[in-house]
This record gives C-alpha cells, structure tokens and sequence, in this order.
C-alpha cells in the first residue's frame, strides 16, 4: 500500500493499565491500517478496549508497545514516544475530535464555541470558514445562541463544527450519539456520512449502535483487547 | 461575521460563569487594595503633616526650667503639680546669641476646679505677651474677637475646644476657682487642630499678678534663624542655669517613635488583608479550574500547548485582581476622609493636616502590587490547569 494513501498504519498496538498491581491488558496487539477517505467504525462490548485504541490511534495517549504512523510518518514505534508538545501539534493538525459529552464552553455562544480551536492555533484560522461549517450542520440560525438554548443534538453538532473548523484530516468519534435519541442519533450517522462522502474525511467512529455503525464502509469488532475476526 | 476569538476573550467570559464568586473575589481584592493605597498614603502624608504642624507651633526651641512639664497634657498627667519657674530676666539671656529670631514668654499656671465635670477638673491658663506671642503664632485664626485689648486686662482668648466645652462666647465672663477672680472672653480661636485648641490664653502680666508669679515664667518660645545651627544653640542654651532646652525635632522624633508602633500595627493588618486576598483569589481560580476539569482538556485536545492554557488562567487572576485594584483605589480616593478619622483613632498623635496623601503615583503603585499579587496568586491554579491531560479528562466522564 502506497504510504501517500494510508491515514493510519497501527502495528502492534498494545496498551496495559496498572491498578496496583494488577495489570489489564486494554488493547492486546492491534493491527490495522486506515486509507484516506475511509469510514471505519469500531464496535464491541463495553470495556472491549474501544476507546483505549481509538485514543492511542489519536494520538490522545500513547501505547504501552507498538508502532503508529500518520499519513506515513512515524509518530512512535517501539521505545520512541512523543512529548506532550508533540501529540498537540499533531492533534491540532490532524484531528478533530468529538466525544459523548459535547463539552462545549457554556459562557461562550454557539460561534465562538466552534471557533474556540483558533484561540490556541492561529494558523489555522486563515482558511478556514466557520460558517460554511454551520452552514452545512444545518446550526447556522443558531450562532449567537447559548449551548444550554440548544437541544442535545444541535449540542452535538455545534461539537462536530468545532471538530471540523481546523480543517482535521481524521475525524474521531467516540460514542458520539451516547446521549442521544433514535432520531438525532440517524441525523448525526448521516451527518458523518456525508462529512465522509462529500469531504472525503477520513472518520473514525466508535458506536455501541449497530445500526450507526452500518453507516461505515468497515466495521471493526473489538473483543477483549483483539479485533474479532469477521465470523 | 468576521468574529474572531482570542484566550483573553475566553478568560474574561469564564469570570461570567459565577458572577457572585468572581463579585466577591473582586470585593476582597478591592478592600485589601483600599487598606493598602491608604495605608502608603499615611505613610506619606504622616510626616508631612506632623513637620506642617511643627512648623505652625510657630517656634522651634522651647526653654523651661528643668523638670517642668512642657505642654498642658503632661501637666494634666501630673495633676496640675509639679510646674517650675525660670526668672524673666532669662529671657535677655537667651536673645543675645544670634541664632535666636524671635522669642516669646510664657507662664503656665494650673488650678483644679471641684465643679467642673463628675469629679472636677484641672484648668490651665497660659500666660502670654500680647505682642510677641501674636506675631509667632501668625497662624491662628479667630473665631470670634481678638487679642487683649491692654497687656494687663482681665481677659482671655479661648482656643476652639475650650470654648466648646464651656460654652463660652465672646463677652461671657468666666470665674478662676479658687482665686475668686473673674475674668472676660474676648476672643475664641478657630480649630486648629493643636495643643492651643484646649487652652485658655491670658495676658503674662495677668497670670503672674493672679498666681502671685510676678516676674516668673515657665517657658520661653525661640524662633530660630533659618540658616541657624540648631545644636549649637542647644548648647549654649544649655549654659543657662537649671534649664532644659525642648527642641520641636526631638518632639518629632518621640512623636513619630510613638507611631512607628502604630505602623506597625497598620502594616500588619494590611499585610493580613492582602494575604486573605490572595488565598480567595487562589481559591476562586482553583475552584473554578477544577469544575472545569473536562472543558480544559478538550481545549487541550483541540490543540492548546500548556502554556496557553496557563496564559488563560493566569488571565482570568490578572482581570480579577485588576478590576478589584481599580475599584480598592476608587474607594480609597473618595473615602480618605473617612479612613483619615479611621486612622486617627489609631494614633497616639495625629497631626492636624490631612494624615493620608494619595495620588495617582501612589495609585499606580498600588495596582502594581495588586497584579503582583495576582500574577502570584495565579501561579498555582494555572499550572494545575496547564498539566491537565486531555484523556485524564474525557476518562473522567465514567463510561
Ligand atoms: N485509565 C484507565 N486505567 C485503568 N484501566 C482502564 C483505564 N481506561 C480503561 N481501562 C480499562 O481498559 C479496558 C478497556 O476500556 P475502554 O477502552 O474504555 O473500553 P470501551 O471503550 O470499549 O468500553 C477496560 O477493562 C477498562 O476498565
Ligand atoms: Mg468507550
């Protein structure tokens, strides 16, 4: 596979917790590679290890051992691990993240939410459109409203226009729609559907949802740490 | 809308989030910027005041005869006892050294009055030359009337707090005790804030014909040269026999040795106010970095470096301690009278002229201190906020 068409390459990837002397092995030698404009979602029972991978992927953590590339380079390998300085510039370059909760800043209106991210990254901010952003959410009525105006999934989108306004190779989604219902929880898969189709956003996306993660052109199950091969 | 965002806009909003926490915080600060500026304001305006009215006792040496009480409060300390005489001819004396500008005679006498207030007290009469005494004390003000009408008229002149206490206006006629002899009030001074507020002023002749003192005298009043040295003068004046030289800087220097201990005491306090400040600042960022524990990480995640995160904190401490300083010396500018009277009480002696001086330079130093004391303060929250991991965070929601 040609290096300029990989997103992610994990070889490897394991990840141990310590709780005293226990040890819990979370992720237990992981694999994989994800092409640009690929849609994967991950799924598997609770504490399958989900999240563990899908933060180390993101470079939110760092593994125990293993290898990870982004966009073909190496961002650690075995006993090479990065900074926290490092994983920030690589986080505000390459991603964007939205979570379970929206954790938007509830002082600051839906614009200057989504807007946040130039605070600490000017660079960004030159050519980036917020509005087409909002505009594309469907939330551009919304820019001068407060977070707690909105429902939970205008919340949500508010998060993912954040998430995107840095112009993110990678999207990663964990349990986006763990607060929501049936209905916001189809807009919200569509949503990334079309980030992914209309954008070609490389999306990562974690869903305890089957029917979500259907949206995904991969599913990949996780079971105790290890990617379930397909029965 | 071409909005754009900034960390200073985002910390000045996360005050907004608890108005009556960030209010109250901002009241500390604002009362201990109060009792600070106040306080370098009395620290200036102390001694200025104290050297104005050293210069208004209109003499600068005082001769008495040795072990005699030199001003009306010791003698009422003693008891009306204990005063000594020097004979005027003393006074030829001490106008030949040329150090000497003017001089002036005084004759203190003191008699207890059974009548006056629960359980009686003492009243003191100074006697005064109406000629030499009027034009050394060219400060005081009438209130009402004047000087003696003849160098050895039965009147008297009546400072400010006497009069109030007896009720005296000019033309009423007052009785020594004892003595029998009455005399009348033909003029009352107006406050000035000194000993000469509470004295009774007569003619010398008078007194010494009344206390049976003739050709006496307690004290006599120098006015010094300007270029004059004073210490030299002490010395000669030392030559004289049995007596004691009281110069105004050594009373200077026991006033202001009395109220270095009060300053003490003040510094103290603003010391304390200050720190109080500080540790409800300390609190108040701290409490609201760990409620928003979560949001700084995703800051974190959406690509802040530490140091951002701590430039916002410290941010949010800086505009906290800022906002109080400037209320603190607002307060301070429009209330000295009132802290003047505050600090007064506090004094062993205060001066008559304005105790507290304050102006923009003392202003500035006090917003200095202030956002010292925030940069300081904010030095603790905005580093625990700056080592927030963003996964320590988003792991803290439990799932
Ligand atoms: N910070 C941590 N410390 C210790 N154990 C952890 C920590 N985070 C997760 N784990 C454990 O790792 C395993 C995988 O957890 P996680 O990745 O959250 O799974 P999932 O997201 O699939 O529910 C679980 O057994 C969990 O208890
Ligand atoms: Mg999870």
């Amino acid at each position: 596979m040609a290096p300029d068409t990989s997103a992610l390459e994990a070889l490897h990837l394991t990840k141990i917790y310590k709780r005293g002397a226990e040890e819990i092995l979370a992720v237990d030698d992981v694999s994989l590679t994800v092409r640009k404009g690929e849609f994967v979602s991950f799924v598997g029972p609770s504490g399958s290890g989900k999240t563990t991978l899908i933060n180390i992927l993101g470079c939110l953590d760092n593994a125990t051992s293993g290898s990870l590339k982004i966009g073909g380079e190496t961002v650690f390998a075995e006993n090479k691990y990065l900074s926290e300085s490092d994983l920030t510039k690589i986080r505000r370059q390459v991603f964007g993240y939205i979570f379970q909760k929206f954790y938007l800043v509830p002082t600051l209106t839906v614009y200057e939410n989504v807007i946040l991210p130039f605070a600490f990254f000017k660079k960004a901010e030159a050519n980036a459109d917020p509005m087409e952003i909002l505009r594309f959410l469907g939330i551009d009525k919304r820019t001068s409203h407060r977070p707690s105006e909105l429902s939970g999934g205008e919340m949500q989108r508010v998060a993912i226009a954040r998430a995107l306004v840095n112009k993110p190779e990678i999207l990663l989604a964990d349990e986006p729609t763990g607060n929501l219902d049936t209905k916001r929880c189809e807009e919200i898969g569509q949503v990334l559907r079309s980030l992914n189709e209309k954008e070609g956003l490389t999306v990562l996306l974690v869903t305890h949802n089957p029917a979500l993660a259907k949206v995904a052109g991969r599913t990949i199950t996780l079971r105790d740490g290890k990617i379930a091969q397909p029965a | 809308m071409a909005k754009k965002i900034n960390i200073y806009q985002v910390a000045y909003k996360n005050l907004l989030r608890k108005k009556t926490r960030t209010a109250l915080t901002i009241l500390g600060i604002g009362l201990s910027a109060w009792v600070l500026i106040s306080l370098l304001g009395f620290n200036r305006g102390y001694e200025s005041a104290l050297n104005k009215d050293i210069d208004n006792m209109g003499f600068q040496v005082l001769v008495t005869a040795k072990g005699c009480p030199y001003e009306a409060a010791t003698l009422m300390l003693k008891g009306g006892t204990g005063l000594r005489y020097m004979k005027e001819s003393i006074l030829a004396d001490i106008l030949k050294h040329k150090e000497v500008e003017r001089l002036t005679p005084q004759l203190m006498a003191a008699i207890f009055d059974p009548n006056k207030g629960e359980s009686g007290r003492i009243n003191a009469y100074l006697g005064v030359d109406p000629v030499t005494f009027p034009a050394m004390k060219s400060y005081l003000k009438f209130k009402q009337g004047g000087w003696f009408t003849d160098p050895t008229a039965l009147e008297a002149v009546v400072g400010y707090e006497a009069a109030e206490l007896e009720q005296r206006e000019v033309g009423d006629k007052m009785l020594i005790p004892e003595k029998n002899i009455e005399f009348k009030v033909v003029g009352i001074l107006a406050r000035s804030g000194t000993a000469d507020d509470g004295t009774i002023f007569m003619p010398l002749k008078t007194v010494q014909k009344i206390f049976d003192k003739e050709g006496l005298i307690t004290a006599a009043g120098i006015k010094v040269n300007k270029d004059a040295n004073m210490n030299e003068l002490e010395n000669k004046l030392y030559d004289l026999p049995d007596v004691q030289v009281v110069s105004m800087a050594q009373v200077k220097n026991t006033i202001m040795s009395l109220v270095s201990t009060a300053k003490v005491m003040v510094f103290s306090i603003a010391l304390i106010a200050i720190l109080i400040a500080m540790l409800g600042v300390i609190n108040t960022i701290l409490m609201s970095v760990l409620e928003r524990y979560q949001e700084i990480g995703i800051i974190k995640s959406m690509g802040a470096m530490p140091w951002d995160v701590f430039r916002m904190i410290w941010t949010e401490t800086v505009i906290l301690c800022l906002l109080g300083g400037v209320i603190g010396i607002g307060i301070a500018f429009a209330l000295s009278k009132i802290t003047d009277i505050l600090i007064r009480r506090l004094l062993p002696y205060a001066p008559t002229g304005s105790l507290i001086s304050i102006d923009s330079q003392l202003g500035l130093i006090t917003l200095g201190v202030v956002l010292g004391i925030g940069l300081l303060s904010g030095i603790y929250p905005a580093w625990r906020a700056a080592r927030v991991r963003p996964l320590e965070s988003i792991r803290s929601e439990g799932d």
